[in-house]
C-alpha cells in the first residue's frame, strides 16, 4: 500500500497525474453513476451523434445502482458493480473526455490501452461495502434515464469515499501486480 | 395432514428477504474476522476491515449490506404430511418477495431477459421445492447477487478427466472469475448427477453454514485441498492481491452416469446471505 491522498471530482488534471497504482485515495466532490443499461444508451447516443443528457468531460463515473432510500436517508446501499461489463462501451466514453471510473474488478486490455491514451484512472471501491459507501454520499439527484429505475443516472456529492487506485494513467494494473505478488503456486 | 395457510408463507418470505439482506450470518462474519488474521496484504486487510465496518453500519442504519439485493432464490422443503391451504403456494412466495423488497427498501433487480424491462417488484423468485418426511415446512431465502452468479460455470467433463479434471475445473473457474465476484468468495460445487442436478447441488451447497465441511471425510478433504489451492492463487480480497481469496469451499456429490462427469461451480460473494424459518 502506498500513499493516502485526497482526490477531487470532476477531476483536476494535476491530481489525476499524481495518482499511482496502489495509492489509497479519498474521493470528494461530484460524480455520476451509470451501469449497464445507461452505458448502452449513452453509447448509442454517441454513435448516432446525438446530444448526451450528461457531460462526460473531466467527469468521474461510478458503476453503481443503489437501493432505494429509506425515508430520512439520502440513499440506500450503494456499492460498486462489476466494471468489466462496461468494458465494451468504455473506450468511446474515454474519447469523449471521461477521466475517472469507479467500480470493482479488472478491466480489459482494450480499456487500459484507451485509458493510457486519454490519461484516465480506474479506482476500485470495495464491492459489498454498500452501506459504508452510502454513508459517504451526501446528496443525490437523478439527472438522466429515470425510467431505468436502479439503473438511472444519478449525480452524487461524495465525501471521503474510500478507494484504491487500481489502474493509473500509465496503465499500471493492480489486478495483475497484486495477485502476482501473493501467488504461491 | 397439518395445514399451513399461504398467508403465513407470504409473511415469512417477506421477513426472510429483509433479514437476509440486512444481517449477514454469524458464520460468514466469523470467517471474515478469521480472514483478517490470515491476510498478509495491507490492501487485503484494509478491504476486510471495510467489510466488517460495513456490516455494523448496515445493522445500525437498517440498510442492506450490499446494494445488489439479488434475485430471490427460495428453497422450500415441504413435509409430505403438510397440506398448503388458502391459495397458490408459488404465488404466495412471489407475494412475499414483492412485499419484502418493497418494505425493506431493497433493490428491484429482476427483468425480462429478452426486453430487459424491469418487473418493478423483484419478482418472480426462483423457487426450488423438495418433498421431505414430516409435517413441517422449511423456507430458506437466499438472495443471490449477480456479480458472483455471472462468474459461475458448469462443464460436462469426461470420465477420463477424473478427479484431477474436476479439481482443475474448479480452480480455473475461480481464476477466470478473478476480482469480478467480490472475493473473498465461497465456492459451491456440485459433482455428478445430470446437468441440472450438478447446478442445483452447487447452489444448495452454498446454504450450508459457511465453512462447515461435508460429513463425508473424502469430500471434506477435497474441500480443504481446494480451499488451499484457491488461496494460493494470490487473487486476494477484491482481486487486488492477497492470501484470502475464498472463505470456504462446499462440495456436494451425487452418483452420475458411466459416460459422464458433470461439474458445476457456483460462486458466492462474501455477502453469503441466507435466512431460514421452520413453519
Amino acid at each position: 500500500m502506498k500513499a493516502t491522498k485526497f482526490f477531487h471530482a470532476p477531476v483536476i488534471r494535476d491530481e489525476l497525474e499524481s495518482l499511482k497504482t496502489g495509492d489509497t485515495v479519498y474521493l470528494r466532490g461530484s460524480i455520476i453513476t451509470a451501469r449497464d443499461a445507461a452505458h448502452r444508451r449513452i453509447y448509442q447516443l454517441l454513435q448516432e451523434g446525438k446530444p448526451l443528457p450528461i457531460e462526460l468531460k473531466d467527469q468521474a463515473i461510478y458503476y453503481a445502482g443503489p437501493c432505494p432510500a429509506r425515508p430520512g436517508l439520502v440513499i440506500g446501499s450503494c456499492g460498486p458493480t462489476t466494471s468489466s461489463r462496461m468494458d465494451v462501451y468504455t473506450p468511446l466514453l474515454l474519447e469523449c473526455g471521461l477521466k475517472a471510473m469507479i467500480g470493482k474488478g479488472p478491466r480489459s486490455a482494450r480499456v487500459i490501452e484507451s485509458m493510457v491514451k486519454h490519461g484516465a484512472v480506474y479506482l476500485a471501491a470495495v464491492g459489498g461495502a454498500g452501506a459504508l459507501i452510502a454513508s459517504c454520499i451526501k446528496k443525490v439527484e437523478i439527472v438522466a434515464f429515470e425510467d431505468l429505475g436502479p439503473e438511472a443516472v444519478y449525480r452524487m456529492e461524495v465525501e471521503d469515499m474510500p478507494l484504491v487506485v487500481a489502474i493509473d494513467t500509465k496503465g499500471n494494473n493492480l489486478y495483475e501486480m497484486g495477485p502476482r505478488q501473493f501467488r504461491r503456486s | 395432514m397439518r395445514e399451513i395457510h399461504v398467508s403465513k408463507i407470504t409473511d415469512t418470505v417477506a421477513h426472510l428477504c429483509i433479514e437476509a439482506c440486512y444481517n449477514l450470518g454469524d458464520d460468514v462474519k466469523a470467517l471474515l474476522q478469521k480472514a483478517m488474521q490470515w491476510e498478509t496484504s495491507p490492501h487485503g486487510k484494509n478491504i476486510l476491515g471495510q467489510l466488517l465496518k460495513n456490516l455494523s453500519i448496515a445493522h445500525e442504519l437498517q440498510l442492506p449490506i450490499c446494494q445488489d439485493t439479488g434475485m430471490a432464490v427460495v428453497f422450500l422443503e415441504i413435509g409430505q404430511d403438510v397440506h398448503i391451504v388458502g391459495g397458490d403456494l408459488y404465488e404466495a412466495v412471489h407475494e412475499g418477495v414483492r412485499r419484502g423488497y418493497a418494505k425493506g427498501y431493497l433493490r428491484k433487480s429482476v427483468l425480462s431477459p429478452i426486453t430487459r424491462i424491469n418487473t418493478g417488484d423483484n419478482t418472480p423468485a426462483v423457487i426450488h421445492t423438495e418433498i421431505v418426511p414430516g409435517d413441517k415446512l422449511r423456507i430458506t431465502v437466499a438472495p443471490k447477487g449477480f456479480g458472483s452468479e455471472n462468474m459461475s460455470q458448469l462443464k460436462m467433463l469426461k470420465p477420463s478427466d477424473g478427479l484431477e479434471g474436476v479439481k482443475e475445473f474448479i480452480l480455473q473457474t475461480v481464476i477466470d472469475a478473478g476480482g469480478n465476484p467480490c472475493p473473498p468468495i465461497i465456492v459451491g460445487v456440485g459433482i455428478g448427477g445430470t446437468m441440472e442436478k450438478a447446478a442445483y447441488m452447487a447452489k444448495k451447497a452454498l446454504l450450508r453454514p459457511a465453512g462447515q465441511h461435508s460429513p463425508d471425510p473424502i469430500i471434506a478433504r477435497l474441500e480443504e485441498e481446494m480451499l488451499h489451492a484457491i488461496n494460493d492463487t494470490g487473487i486476494g480480497p477484491q482481486g487486488l492481491g492477497g492470501t484470502v481469496t475464498a472463505l470456504a469451499v462446499h462440495i456436494e456429490t451425487y452418483p452420475t452416469h458411466i459416460a459422464g462427469l458433470p461439474v458445476a461451480v457456483n460462486i458466492q460473494c462474501h455477502a453469503a446471505r441466507h435466512s431460514q424459518a421452520l413453519l
